[in-house]
């Protein structure tokens, strides 16, 4: 790690920041990540479970499925923690293949738009289905 | 073996994140007129779909097995290099039994 001290370099904390290599936020991003890894696993696995058991299954029948309460709430969180799961790891690759500091800053917000919109889109269905759509 | 398997991990994230669109379009789909839903599946039982899908299968087997390895490491446990090797097969060992058992599962509830 470059020591500030020594190289006189004329960077201010703020243009640090924006470099998002100081807003001290690794070890929660970290922590989120595994949180979100060990949610997964029970959630990943009934996913799984259902999706086999769905094998060839027609609207009506997947609706049916989704409308139970305990298959909707399954669902919203296996959306929930997959999608933030997702977002989390796809910022660690972006920031470590992406270098140049504009490309690295649009494609991370392109892709937590893209996450967050299709994470609403994807538990309003499960919603709209469960209340009664 | 072991830095192929670091970046296996992230490839199969980044293909999951996109099969996590399908997911979304197959929900999306249940929204729709039954015509609808019933094309989500037309696609998905071709065979272009029944390749996508089981590449999904195996990476998101793939990515939870060695998820739980990294889970495993985060605890300080088996790191020394046997067992970073051992669990590294055990993975991939893991992810072929759990598609091929998966897909099985499917086929024969169909």
């Amino acid at each position: 790690m470059p020591s500030h001290h020594s190289q006189k370099r004329l960077v201010g904390p703020l243009s640090r920041a924006r470099g998002l290599g100081s807003a001290k936020h690794g070890l929660q991003h970290w922590w989120a990540q595994r949180v979100s890894a060990v949610a997964l696993v029970p959630l990943t696995l009934w996913f799984v479970y259902s999706v086999v058991h769905l094998t060839g299954a027609d609207q009506a029948r997947v609706h049916d499925w989704l409308a139970r309460p305990a298959s909707a709430i399954l669902m919203s969180l296996f959306i929930v923690a997959m999608f933030h799961h997702l977002a989390l790891g796809l910022q660690t690759v972006i920031e470590d293949y992406v270098h140049r500091e504009g490309v690295k800053l649009t494609a991370l917000l392109l892709v937590k738009g893209l996450i967050v919109l299709t994470a609403a889109a994807a538990l309003f269905t499960v919603l709209h289905v469960a209340v009664g759509g | 073996m072991t830095s192929t398997m670091s970046i296996l991990h992230r490839i199969t994230g980044v293909a999951l994140g996109v099969g996590a669109l399908l997911l979304t379009w197959w929900l999306l789909a249940l929204l729709g007129e039954p015509s609808d839903f019933a094309a989500v599946q037309d696609f998905l039982g071709s065979i272009f779909g029944h390749f996508l899908l089981l590449g999904w299968t195996w990476a998101l087997f793939y990515h939870l097995s060695n998820g739980i390895r990294h889970l495993v490491w985060d605890t300080g446990h088996a790191l020394t290099l046997p067992n970073v090797y051992r669990g590294g097969w055990l993975v991939i060992g893991m992810s072929v039994v759990l598609t091929l058992a998966t897909w099985l599962a499917g086929y024969w509830l169909r």
